[in-house]
């Protein structure tokens, strides 16, 4: 049996555990507010807000409905725009979407009203700016936006008072949110709800890879139901070393302080993968596992040379690194009952360098033509260790390894990156696919390979030497 | 004043067609498609299919008692096919069962064999091969063929533009239910509720007064519903007949892009001439519509691609022609602009490798030959109250145009990773259906004796507004507040023969048929006022009867009451045909249009030369709203038209490749602008003018015409590559992704 409160109701179903949570919404509770825009994450119309117990505390995040299964809310609290309602009166953000008309056909303001809703159940500070990231899962074809902005603007300043201290309590008694939040964290507590238990054959984690790939074939696989295993949550700094745990979340890495204060652009490396509704269930693993030769988190896990921890059934556990881990298209060095448990990389010293760039048709929430990482320590000009990955030129995420060898032992001039990019022209083996021409992808691994160094030693390389 | 569904909308209580509450036993429907592109069907296997879990019943063309036909304009498209496909996409059959996972998993237990046919999906190609679907038309102004000996400067070229998909967030869906007598009603996510209604009384061989069609609102249409919302709608009405149950359909969005055409891709080839002096002598144009394998909308579109060939320029010489040419691809529709943006693509395109040609900017070119009152067009149309030099003057000046030149010019002078570019870009856009039978409208307007009112028109709401305008002209005939008003759902048996809510003219027709039926009301009431009180003076304000400028007594409800107990008629229908317009086919002459919407927009885009990105810094336009009748809703219209208009010349890439499978086929590889993709700025001003007495309350239409602002994002960011690639000749070719940008960067 699967167990949360939707709104303020305790939800138990015996409904089949990969139906997704927004079916189980709209058609088995009649909630109607939650719209089905795309049903793969991409427009937001779904998005709903998960609170779930952290360390005994009540954490809140956006999530698109359409691609989470039920398990992943066993025990939680799940809130759609009803829940959201007020009695008697709109909530703040209601208002600002009104008073600014925010809204046109109305169809995706339901997405938008979470996500801003959400936003204010969060610790992030209130800028304008983070409000405007609450929402960049939410897509709309009417308004252009502008008069979203607008809204946002006003409601991100109305969060200015925020009590830190207790912060529910202060956003019911302000009209952001109903008063039974206040009671939701006590009333989680008292379910106490055993884990949810699952052993099929087919390992899922945050759903936003199988329920977009396999949607109709959910209903009939077995699944393995690992996102909130205790086990496999959790960052560890041990000393120089990262290790993710595989059910880790995108958003768990972009707000852990020890990447943000080690990795310069961290956060902003990790605002072009995806959104943040998808960020906030998307796991790193899931991104390793997928195979997708243009997976952005593999991109940058293959430059900071990351290794594997995989466990079979019987716990039996093997270490590999990550660029051994692709042996073709889609094609990976697992076993069938192996999953990914762990994921390990130094963490880049103050004397190494790191840098990603993306370039796809929309900067955000788009999925890249040719993305790229390098990891680079230099000595005195001169390079002692490059790692080098390039993604969406091949069939499988790519480790340079002739470039980033070549590069060792270098000076950061113009006449090296020269060299190397005849090299690592021959090492990628771009094919013409929706995401681009083979030609357009050799220019851009050509000019995305020169940003790293024109963003990282801007008084040594310039684009004119270059191109 | 705010949409009167925004409240509604923010707490996820309107009622789209995915929302309305099911009736015990709805069956639901999915459509079972081509897989190839062209083929004869040599067999189609159904039974393993039928015989699967849940599955109620199969329907295909055999089971049509009526006509297998919903072509609207030339019967050229069946709803199943039969026999043969003509594009990937096309619907063979219908799968109804119980639910829709178990219509899925019979449609893969269907086997249909194909002989496969050459696939077509070129409209040049398919012009070469006589590929028409209809003969081409030819609109002619002076003599073109005479003029090229006066031209000074003679350039020719060729622009190419894509596709759109519509992208309406609530995708197609149709729900209906049986009543008596074979009656049916059906709900339907349409602009056209007419069009549905007649498609369904065609296809099922019953009268029109049997089939009711009620839409409550669209999420999002954009022309994507004006006729491709009637297939869906007539499938779930034919299940409902032959079974007698509820039958709905809400189409999966991969389904949906898949099955449904969208804004019509163009080629062109164009010549054009000038003057020493740079006035534009002479223009000709050959369009090439990508008109997909059926007729849909595509005549209708191309007739306003003809009319707005010439977009806001005076050309006294223009030969434009233009050919809808029959491809593979699912029939492509109508989107707001209808046919009008490929047009004037191609005469900005024109004048910008002319001004590129020339070493001139292309802005001179565009203001020296703007329109003035009192020019013909070449569709013989002569242009009164053009606001064209007016709002390019308001806009230069009003954000400082010169200056921002200079400061473009500065910063490409100092920097070389980042090039900035500029356009100028000005609109001329026709008011009306170009097919002037269209132009009517009803408005049924019933006030019960409470005083409360309901109101019943042809107008849809999608998120236009249209509603709320609608509201305001009944509150503002009546001097009564809106909280008495109630708009109603659009419903064929309440006001029939409707034409779509499209032509951005859904305000104007519906407004002044609801305007008659409010006067009429009012004046029947004031007579009665009269009479109580002894007096001509009356008014009603602030809903209280005034007499002779001096509130009375009598309120709204006393009054209504009043005139009740006196069986005075409280329920009234008004027609309203537009006036002064006119249309001869024959020699493509006439006046089709009640009026134009002018304006200048000012496009700013800054290119990483790096990368191939860009953002656009700012958007700064001057419109042409008339007297603006609610600025809220209308400053919407423009911002969002605006950003889809960029949308289209940017992002928004459909591939399909050359075996007519769309590969663009779902939201993570078609991508619509997010909330990082729009400019930076967009500022609007109002262009002070009188409005036109053919709009509604003088407020003109605004659901199209700011689309084609930005088509200047386009021009923006070839003016910014030129700037870092001054020498290669660079194809007019959009939307201008960054895949293309980057090309033409490091194009030698």
């Amino acid at each position: 049996m699967i167990q949360f409160i939707l709104n303020d109701r305790l939800i138990e179903t015996e409904k089949a555990a990969s139906t997704t949570l927004l079916d189980f919404i709209r058609y088995d509770e009649n909630l109607r507010g939650t719209k089905i825009g795309c049903r793969e994450g991409d427009c937001g119309a779904c998005t709903i807000l998960i609170g779930s117990l952290k360390n005994g505390k009540l954490d809140y995040i956006s999530a698109t409905s359409c691609l989470t299964p039920l398990p992943n809310v066993h025990g939680k609290h799940v809130v759609t725009v009803e829940g959201m309602n007020l009695p008697d009166k709109l909530n703040r953000a209601q208002a600002a979407m009104v008073e600014s008309s925010g809204t046109q056909c109305g169809f995706c303001t339901p997405g938008f009203v979470n996500s801003m809703c959400g936003f204010a159940l969060t610790s992030a500070e209130p800028t304008y700016e983070n409000a405007i990231s609450a929402i960049d899962g939410n897509i709309c074809r009417c308004t252009g936006y502008k008069s979203i902005e607008r809204a946002t603007a006003k409601f991100s300043s109305q969060l200015q008072q925020k009590d830190d201290k207790n912060p529910l309590k202060w956003l019911a008694e302000n009209d952001f949110i109903p008063s039974y939040f206040t009671e939701i964290e006590s009333r989680l507590k008292a379910i106490q709800v055993e884990a949810y238990a699952s052993s099929g054959a087919v390992p899922i984690g945050g759903g936003t890879d199988l329920y977009v790939q396999k949607h109709e074939e959910m209903h009939a696989m077995d699944l393995e139901y690992l996102f909130d295993r205790n086990e496999l949550n959790g960052i560890i700094i041990d000393g120089s070393k990262c290790k993710i745990k595989s059910s880790v979340t995108v958003t768990d890495l972009m707000q852990n302080d020890t990447l943000l204060g080690a990795i310069p652009n961290w956060y902003q490396y990790m605002k072009l993968l995806s959104s943040t509704p998808i960020r906030n269930i998307a796991t790193i693993a899931g991104n390793i596992a997928n195979g997708s030769p243009i997976g952005d988190f593999t991109i940058i896990l293959l430059a900071l040379k990351a290794e594997l921890t995989l466990a079979d059934k019987n716990g039996v556990r093997r270490k590999l690194p990550l660029k051994d881990f692709y042996l073709g298209y889609k094609t990976l060095d697992k076993k069938a009952d192996e999953i990914i448990t762990e994921i390990t990389f130094e963490i880049p010293s103050n004397t190494a360098r790191f840098h990603f760039e993306k370039v796809c048709k929309r900067q955000y929430l788009d999925i890249a033509s040719v993305n790229t990482a390098m990891y680079l320590k230099t000595e005195n000009q001169i390079i002692t260790e490059a790692n080098v990955s390039m993604g969406g030129v091949g069939p499988i995420p790519k480790y340079l390894a002739k470039t980033s060898e070549f590069l060792k032992g270098k000076s950061i001039a113009t006449e090296t990156l020269k060299s190397a990019e005849v090299i690592l022209q021959t090492e990628i083996s771009p094919i013409s696919d929706a995401r681009g021409t083979e030609s357009y992808k050799r220019l851009l691994g050509r000019q995305l390979f020169f940003a790293h160094f024109i963003e990282l030693f801007p008084d040594t390389i310039n684009i004119n030497d270059l191109v | 004043m705010i949409n009167i569904d925004a409240q509604n909308h923010v707490r996820g209580k309107s009622i789209y067609l995915d929302d309305i509450q099911e009736l015990q036993g709805t069956l639901y429907a999915l459509p079972f498609d081509a897989t190839v592109a062209h083929a004869k069907i040599k067999s189609l296997d159904l039974e393993a299919a039928s015989k699967a879990k849940g599955i109620v019943a199969i329907l295909t063309a055999k089971d049509i008692p009526g006509e297998n036909q919903i072509g609207g304009i030339i019967p050229d498209e069946p709803l199943f096919a039969d026999g043969e496909v003509h594009f990937r996409g096309q619907v063979i059959a219908l799968i109804v069962g119980d639910s829709e996972h178990h219509c899925r998993q019979a449609a893969r237990l269907i086997k249909v064999v194909y002989e496969e046919l050459p696939v077509i999906v070129n409209p040049r190609e398919a012009q070469a091969h006589g590929k028409l679907i209809m003969p081409p038309r030819n609109f002619k102004l002076g003599n073109t063929e005479e003029a090229w000996s006066e031209c000074e400067h003679i350039i020719e070229g060729r622009s190419d533009v894509n596709g759109q998909e519509h992208l309406y967030i609530e995708t197609q869906g149709a729900y209906a239910r049986p009543k008596e007598d074979g009656s049916i009603v059906i709900s339907s996510s349409t602009q056209g509720p007419t069009a549905v209604q007649r498609m369904v009384a065609r296809v099922l061989n019953i009268p029109m007064h049997k089939v009711e069609i009620d839409t409550v609102r669209l999420g999002g249409g954009f022309g994507g519903k004006e006729d491709q919302a009637t297939p869906w709608a007539v499938m779930v009405a034919l299940a409902t007949q032959v079974l007698h149950k509820p039958v709905k359909m809400s189409m999966h969005r991969m389904d949906d892009m898949r099955m449904t055409g969208k804004r019509h891709p163009y080629s062109a080839d164009f010549k054009i001439g000038l003057t020493k002096d740079l006035k534009i002598l002479a223009y000709e144009v050959t369009h090439y519509q990508n008109a997909g394998a059926a007729a849909d909308l595509s005549p209708a579109v191309m007739e306003r691609t003809l009319f707005h060939s010439t977009n806001a320029y005076y050309i006294p010489n223009v030969n434009a022609k233009a050919y809808s040419c029959k491809t593979n691809l699912p029939p492509n529709t109508a989107f707001r602009g209808f046919g009008g943006p490929q047009g004037k693509f191609a005469i900005e395109a024109a004048i910008v490798k002319a001004a590129e040609t020339l070493g001139v900017s292309p802005a001179e070119i565009q203001k020296k030959n703007l329109v003035v009152d009192g020019n013909e067009l070449s569709y013989g149309q002569i242009l009164q109250q053009t606001n064209a030099h007016a709002s390019w003057d308001d806009c230069t000046a009003t954000y400082q145009y010169e200056q921002q030149k200079k400061r473009v010019a500065d910063f490409n002078a100092t920097n070389s990773r980042y090039k900035k570019g500029l356009a100028v870009q000005p609109i001329c856009f026709g008011i009306s259906f170009t097919n002037t039978m269209m132009n009517h409208a009803r408005a049924l307007v019933h006030i019960y004796h409470d005083g409360s009112i309901v109101v019943s028109t042809g107008a849809v709401e999608m998120g236009q507004g249209v509603n709320t305008k609608m509201l305001q002209i009944v509150t503002e005939t009546f001097g009564i507040s809106a909280k008495r008003v109630r708009i109603e759902s659009t419903n064929t048996l309440r006001v029939a023969n409707t034409s779509p809510t499209a032509a951005s003219a859904g305000a104007d027709l519906n407004g002044k048929a609801l305007q008659l039926a409010c006067n009429a009301l009012l004046e029947r009431l004031i007579t009665v006022a009269q009479k109580e009180l002894n007096t001509d003076k009356i008014q009603i304000n602030d809903e209280f009867v005034f007499a002779n400028d001096k509130a009375t007594e009598i309120s709204w409800p006393d009054l209504v009451m009043k005139a009740h107990v006196l069986r005075v008629a409280l329920t009234e229908n008004a027609h309203y045909a537009t006036p002064t317009i006119h249309y001869d086919k024959t020699k493509e002459k006439g006046h089709p249009f009640a009026y134009h919407v002018y304006g200048t927009a000012i496009v700013e885009v800054t290119v990483d030369c790096l990368k191939g990105t860009y953002e656009f810094d700012a958007v700064n336009v001057v419109h042409d709203f008339g007297k603006s009748m609610n600025t809220d809703i209308d400053n919407g219209q423009i911002e969002g038209g605006l950003v889809q208009g960029i949308g289209w010349m940017t992002l928004e890439e459909i591939v399909y490749n050359d075996q007519g499978r769309l590969l663009s086929n779902a939201l993570s590889t078609y991508k619509v602008p997010d909330i990082y993709s729009v400019p930076k700025q967009i500022n609007i001003k109002h262009l002070e003018t009188e409005g036109h007495e053919l709009a509604i309350k003088k407020s003109k239409a605004v659901g199209e015409p700011p689309l084609m602002y930005g088509l200047g994002a386009y021009f923006a960011i070839r003016d910014a590559v030129r700037a870092f690639n001054p020498n290669a000749d660079l194809a007019v070719n959009a939307p201008y992704t960054p895949e293309k940008v980057l090309m033409d960067l490091y194009k030698k």
